[in-house]
């Protein structure tokens, strides 16, 4: 039986970054809950052991139990009747796994029945049952909705429903409506004040994935006679105080393990969390974060599968007398492939390291005042995190899917059949590109970071990495780069015309992520040879990438534009 | 009612990834070449009783183990996945035993734990292969027993009710406690591995093995009563030293061949007298048909 995270030393890799020492040392604070809690760690070699076990543990369970049950889960799929949604038999084997090994609530402190795990090592565990089944990686990840009641819920609230998530109850993020899809601020799920200061909640959601869970974050419209998002708060939803059913499920492409349901709301009693008229603008965009770097992390495992999947079908596939690997048309296929997969994977963790110090800080910011370095560093830390994690989403989800038609063509004819995984893992990919926000949507959020520098200030901290000899040439080549995107940007300001620079958003975000994504890999390189493969091929898809979208704002007249606004 | 629960468990070479180098020019295994793994039936035992478990709050679990120190292994991997405590037989004096002498040594660990309504294991050890050692301790410890065991259905009124998956059919049967049942492979599998335990225990260790520790190690696992796995002798379980390891064990290898069968062509041995019915032995004995 295979172990995802062992038969992955990619993964230690990047478990192991220099940077590790520090989160582990800021969020352990001293290794004090050691003295309160028995499996709390001594110092950092032995959390990073625990983390290592741990990671095995979800390297186990998905090679086997998951990865078995992928198949099952995606024909039978999940159903509904009675108002209620029912998981596919498999589905319901693997919650009940992961629930069994402890692996719900990972993120959660100590206190709440957590394992104090940093967002890191948690996003990896992610990454891991992302590859084994890709629709349960829905379910299994929306524990990270308990990481925004840790954060804005009152310490009742944390403490009422924190530790049930930890011991394995499910949760659902309730934001979707027909009408409210990705402008949010039009949701219109109405919230109503009783006398008795209690709220119930009436409308009707769409597109929930697990939304029967049992604990639910609402998007609710709280004050009366508004219509933007500022008239919109947050609410908990317990599904043993009833109120809420499962008109329908959608009946979809992939991830067919993961419902995604209609919920109708009848006077179902919730509870406020956090202030009112925060909810979109504070804590779903919080939320939202959370999430988009859980769909780059099941992206990255949705391209880590089509690879292995497109790989051993091209070393066991013969066509005219050898393996179909040994044409250098196939090989070259799989060798960009494992380019793609090794940069998105290289950019999720640099974000998830860069979420985890930002959002520790945050906590420690809660126990006590931060000097003010601290506080310097995690306005720094976060802005990175803001500028990562649309980044990682919008081109791991990308990539994943552009992974997910190359494993299909290098099966050919076979690939087309429902016999291999591949068509699987194919329709299971499409939907990262769209949910959590669309990659144009991870355009719009990344783009300020384009303008601002902030990929900029990066890209100039990588550079400053002295590298091996043999990876000069490929730091060279990133500098080279580097150039084209800042006359590009300069360019894009020059002509100063908004529709214009919306235009142009995505070719300039594009440029900004191969180039942090090549420089990401040249430093694993530096780190670990096993990655100089990887760099320098990712190296020169970032050259032909940058290159082009270059020529393309360079040689454009703005005069142009209109033919590109279809009417 | 809360039960006191007995697991028998093995390590074992792992026979089912055989590679080249499995076996030693002289027919032995080449256990270097095998990682050792927990018994994959002893598994199957295992969540049965975590089942119990479950359903009977306030329950023990104990690991008993026979093996080499190192097989405090399988102690850790069964607490990891929910088991309370463990044991490891080990002594060098019972060492090169048969399933006569395992199943007299592990009895005598048994009646020295002493209270326990319910033993359960594998039906069978990958590396032997036997399914002896389940029903001869049953046998010394004058209880009943149920073998092949799929399920336990339940528990009630110091009766345990289980179904038995044979070889053409499925049979329940009621069995008083306290008894040995040996669990087949069909059994549901065991749990994973829990993420708070095994950071809680992944520092437990036997006394052997804490010897081995630094100083400061040393004081950690004496400080933290849960780390200490227990570690019995064959005198500490008052074993009959002619009834163990070598002198214990009367099943002798005389030889170990490899054996490849092949088809060959059919031969016909006539006539109806016992000369003919002998050199029809002899042949099936030479080609290891029988024998």
């Amino acid at each position: 039986m295979a172990n995802f995270y062992t038969d992955n030393p990619d993964l230690r890799h990047h478990l192991t970054h220099p940077l590790m020492r520090k989160i582990v040392e800021l969020k352990e604070s001293n290794f004090t809950d050691a003295e309160k809690f028995d499996y709390a760690p001594l110092d950092f070699d032995d959390a990073m052991d625990n983390y290592e076990r741990v990671l095995e543990v979800v390297g186990e369970l998905c090679g086997g139990l998951i990865a078995e049950n992928a198949e099952g889960v995606d024909h039978q799929g999940a159903s509904c009747s009675d108002g209620r949604a029912h998981y596919a038999d498999g589905t319901v084997a693997n919650l009940e796994a992961c629930r069994q090994a402890g692996l719900m609530g990972m993120a959660m402190p100590r206190r709440f029945g957590g394992l104090n795990f940093p967002i890191t090592p948690y996003i990896m565990a992610a990454d891991i049952v992302s590859r084994a089944d890709t629709g349960f990686e829905n379910l299994w990840g929306l524990q990270d909705c308990a990481e925004t009641l840790y954060e804005f819920g009152d310490e009742d609230q944390k403490a009422r429903f924190i530790p049930r998530v930890c011991e394995g109850e499910t949760m659902s993020m309730d934001l979707t409506e027909p009408d409210a899809g990705s402008d949010l601020q039009s949701v219109m799920l109405k919230a109503t004040q009783k006398e008795d200061g209690t709220w119930v909640l009436n409308g009707v959601k769409r597109f929930i994935t697990n939304g029967d869970s049992d604990i639910h974050l609402v998007l609710a419209r709280s004050e009366e006679g508004t219509k933007d998002g500022r008239g919109l708060s947050m609410f908990i939803y317990d599904k043993r105080n009833g109120g809420v059913t499962v008109r329908r499920i959608e009946n979809k492409m992939g991830i067919k393990g993961s419902p995604t349901c209609e919920l109708v709301y009848k006077n179902a009693p919730a509870e406020l969390c956090g202030s009112r008229r925060m909810g979109l603008i504070k804590y779903v965009m919080a939320l939202m974060n959370g999430a988009r770097l859980g769909i780059a992390a099941q992206s990255v495992g949705v391209s880590e599968i089509a690879y292995r999947e497109a790989l051993a079908y091209a070393k066991d596939r013969r066509q005219f007398g050898k393996a179909i690997i040994e044409f250098p048309a196939v090989a070259e296929m799989l060798a960009v492939m494992k380019a793609k997969l090794d940069a998105s994977r290289s950019l999720l963790y640099e974000c998830a390291r860069y979420v985890d110090l930002y959002k520790i800080l945050d906590d420690i910011s809660k126990e006590r005042p931060l000097t003010p370095e601290e506080r310097t560093e995690r306005k720094h830390y976060n802005h990175l995190a803001d500028a990562l994690t649309p980044m990682a989403k919008g081109m791991g989800s990308e990539y994943c899917n552009q992974n997910a038609y190359d494993c299909i063509q290098i099966h050919g004819g076979s690939g087309f059949m429902k016999d291999y995984a591949c068509e699987r893992i194919y329709r299971d990919a499409r939907i990262t590109s769209i949910y959590e926000g669309t990659t144009q949507l991870q355009v719009v959020a990344a783009i300020r970071h384009v303008t601002t520098g902030t990929y900029n200030s990066l890209i100039d901290e990588y550079a400053k990495t002295e590298v091996r000899p043999e990876l000069q040439a490929i730091k060279d080549r990133l500098a080279v780069l580097t150039e084209m995107y800042n006359s590009a940007i300069a360019h894009v300001a020059e002509v100063n015309n908004p529709t214009y620079t919306d235009f142009m958003a995505r070719r300039l975000v594009e440029m900004a992520g191969n180039i942090v994504m090549a420089y990401l890999l040249l430093l694993d390189a530096q780190r670990n040879e096993s990655f100089t493969k990887s760099a320098n091929v990712y190296a020169n898809i970032a050259a032909a990438e940058v290159t082009r979208h270059a020529e393309f704002i360079r040689t454009f007249n703005v005069e142009q534009l209109d033919n590109y606004l279809v009417k | 009612m809360s039960l006191n629960i007995i697991v028998l468990a093995k390590q074992v070479p792992d026979t089912r990834n055989v590679g080249k180098d499995a076996m030693k020019a002289d027919g032995t295994i080449n256990r270097a070449a095998l990682p050792a793994i927990f018994n994959p039936e002893d598994l199957n035992a295992l969540e049965q009783a975590l089942r119990l478990k479950d359903a009977n709050p306030g329950s023990t679990i104990t690991v008993l183990t026979m093996g080499l120190p190192k097989a405090a292994e399988v102690i850790r991997e069964a607490i990891f996945r929910g088991a309370d405590t463990g044991i490891v037989l080990t002594d060098r004096a019972l060492g090169g035993a048969d399933t006569l002498a395992t199943s007299y040594s592990l009895a005598q660990a048994v009646k020295k734990i002493g209270n326990y309504d319910i033993i359960l294991g594998g039906r069978q050890a990958i590396d032997g292969d036997t399914a002896q050692v389940g029903p001869q301790i049953a046998e010394k410890l004058g209880i009943p027993q149920v073998t092949y065991a799929e399920e336990i259905i339940g528990l009630k009124d110091g009766k345990v009710t289980v179904k038995r998956r044979l070889e053409h059919g499925i049979e329940t049967v009621v069995a008083p406690l306290p008894c040995v049942v040996t669990v087949n492979g069909s059994a549901a599998d065991c749990r994973p591995r829990n993420a708070k335990r095994l950071m809680k225990y992944k520092y437990a260790v036997s006394p052997s093995e804490k010897a081995a520790l630094s100083e400061e190690k040393q004081a950690f696992v004496d400080a933290r009563p849960y780390l200490q796995l227990n570690e019995w002798g064959a005198a500490f379980v008052e074993a009959d030293p002619e009834q163990i390891g070598f002198p214990g064990s009367p099943t002798k290898v005389k030889n170990v061949e490899n054996v490849v069968f092949t088809a060959k062509d059919a031969r016909r041995i006539e006539g109806k007298d016992d000369a003919a019915l002998e050199d029809l032995i002899k042949e099936l004995i030479t080609n290891h048909t029988i024998g």
